[in-house]
């Protein structure tokens, strides 16, 4: 069985096709890109099989269930996790009080023992706060724990999204532009994670504007321009495609017309 | 030396205060004064679980409290339970009611909370004020002793009523202290500040948005109702004006004023607010004119509150 499977998604805003009729699958260990020119429709596309958008058509199905437009709180369960172009980190917690939320579905138990103190509650907090300090450390950011997210440098920040992101063990996890505004230490070392979690079993689609890190990393390259796939392959393949590079370089036509 | 957690330290500081203060006092008044802080400070604790952690607003808290407090009146006459019990079902009855209003508003994105309990608790008050037969309407109607601090005489503890008071608020509020200090550090209250700093993160972490708000209406809405309670059987005797909608407003004040991130902070905010119109007597006829102020500077000069802001300054210092 797929593990997850998008087919014939797509969504329109006010009568415009943001996304039209895209299809692909992505397998466990995986690595699969989402690339495309600026307003291609890779977030949109990411937010809609995430559950933030609704689709307007297609489906999504995760391990031969649909959960199309399904709330993320509800895919987070499935095994379903992800990331966001634009950073979402709780300001107002510690580092590790970041990193302990991931671990939300394996801590929450009834509210009345939490309330209470009782040793239930003690046992559910002090396991997942094990678990997200090994977390941090993985990605590098044990010494970090105690300083308040928002103080974090923006690399930082996005290993530490990504830390958070594991904690529930996904099955898939959807990262969108993970090395964005990173310096190209920081890129090496998110490109090394990604690695080092898809070896490990679990899928990952990604969104990126560093080809360089695309290339080497991506198993397959999914190519969207103006909301529609345009290609699919190897990352060989895909860098070869006319098509792909017309998009990324404009036609000849559109050539002529600028000049 | 071992380091104090920051629970053990709010709560011995908080204890150490209820134990100490008594002796300033220049007049068994001020024990009245006491109860009357941590009666509001136990409210405005719940304010602290809504608003603090959780990032919710809501403008009709006193709702809950005057349950609370009619339920003190209503139920031991015509129910025949004792007044101890009626605390418990007005409790009881104000998360229920949290519940079925907060269930279909929590769902909603943005300030629809604020709206909806704005009008519970007019509601609430309109109820209180023309049901005479029931309430007594807008003059009141007389609460039944607790009668624990007869039993403590007979036990050979012989306090007066001021001080029974004093110090039974003062064991409530240390209660209710330390439940909202165990939510915080908990997997639920995390939950809860988690969604207060990013909704969206938290639904990709698994945190069921709306049912962990839900928790937090509720779990306030008792706190509530519990002060209620108190100020009613304390007074033996309760009007509509404990459901107003200034009383509302002036619990979110106290919670805003103090730190509504911290449970002591917002609980030195309910003392300074209610020690204001004790000292100043003017204070009463200008309340709403203060309370706004107070709201504005607060919001301007220290957003986090009045003790949060001034405890960063002095370890700011110390560094």
């Amino acid at each position: 069985m797929t593990l997850l499977s998008v087919e014939g998604l797509g969504i329109s805003f006010g009568g415009i096709k943001a996304v039209h009729d895209v299809s692909f699958k992505v397998e466990p260990g995986e690595i699969v890109s989402v690339i495309g020119p600026n307003g291609a429709g890779k977030t949109t596309l990411f937010n809609m099989i995430s559950g933030v958008y609704q689709p307007g058509s297609g489906r999504v199905v995760l391990e031969g269930e649909d959960v199309t437009g399904m709330a993320p709180f509800r895919l987070a369960s499935r095994g379903m996790s992800r990331t966001f172009q634009n950073l979402q980190i709780f300001q107002n917690m510690t580092v590790l009080e970041n990193a302990i939320s991931g671990f939300h579905l394996q801590e929450r138990g009834p509210v009345l023992a939490d309330l209470l103190h009782l040793p239930s509650s003690r046992r559910r907090a002090r396991a997942a706060e094990a678990g997200a300090r090994e977390l941090l450390a993985r990605v590098g950011l044990e010494r970090a724990a105690d300083r308040e997210a928002g103080n974090l440098s923006y690399g930082s920040l996005k290993r530490l999204e990504i830390a958070r992101a594991l904690a529930m063990r996904p099955k898939v996890l959807l990262l969108d532009e993970p090395a964005a505004g990173c310096n190209a230490v920081e890129t090496e070392e998110i490109d090394h994670l990604i690695a080092e979690v898809a070896a490990s079993g679990t899928a990952i689609l990604l969104v990126e504007h560093d080809m360089k890190m695309v290339m080497r990393i991506s198993s397959h390259i999914v190519v969207l321009d103006h909301g529609e796939k345009i290609a699919e392959g190897a990352p060989a393949e895909v860098s070869r495609n006319p098509a792909v590079i017309a998009a990324y370089l404009g036609t000849e036509e559109g050539a002529d017309a600028d000049g | 030396m071992p380091r104090l957690s920051a629970k053990s330290a709010t709560l011995l500081v908080l204890a150490a205060l209820i134990a100490v203060t008594p002796f300033f006092f220049p007049s068994g008044y001020y024990y009245r004064v006491g109860a009357l802080i941590f009666v509001n400070g136990l409210a405005v604790t719940g304010i602290v679980i809504l608003t603090g952690y959780a990032g919710q607003i809501s403008l009709g808290h006193a709702g809950f409290a005057g349950i609370g407090g009619y339920a003190c009146a209503l139920a031991p006459t015509h129910l025949g339970l004792h007044p101890s019990l009626a605390v418990v079902l007005g409790a009881v009855i104000s998360g229920v009611l949290a519940y079925l209003v907060g269930r279909p508003i929590l769902r909603l994105k943005g300030y629809y909370l604020a709206v909806a309990t704005l009008g519970f608790g007019i509601l609430v008050a309109m109820v209180l004020n023309n049901e005479r037969q029931l309430t007594g309407g807008p003059d009141g109607i007389a609460v039944p002793e607790l009668g624990l601090r007869g039993l403590l005489k007979d036990w050979g503890l012989d306090l007066t009523n001021g001080q029974f008071w004093y110090f039974f608020c003062g064991i409530v509020l240390l209660i209710g202290a330390w439940i909202a200090l165990n939510l915080y550090q908990s997997p639920s209250g995390r939950a809860l500040r988690a969604l207060h700093g990013s909704e969206i993160a938290a639904g990709t972490v698994g945190i069921d948005v709306a049912r962990v708000k839900l928790q937090a209406f509720v779990i306030s809405a008792v706190y509530a109702s519990v002060a209620g309670s108190l100020v009613a059987l304390q007074n033996k005797f309760i009007t509509p004006d404990v459901a107003g909608f200034m009383h509302s407003i002036e619990m979110v004040t106290m919670a805003v004023l103090g730190g509504a991130g911290s449970v002591l902070g917002a609980i030195f905010g309910a003392g300074i607010l209610t020690l204001l119109p004790q000292v100043l007597t003017v204070f009463a006829e200008y309340e709403q004119l203060v309370l706004g102020l107070v709201m504005m500077l607060v919001m301007i000069f220290l957003r986090e509150g009045l003790l949060p802001s001034v405890l960063r300054k002095l370890r700011g210092r110390g560094e």
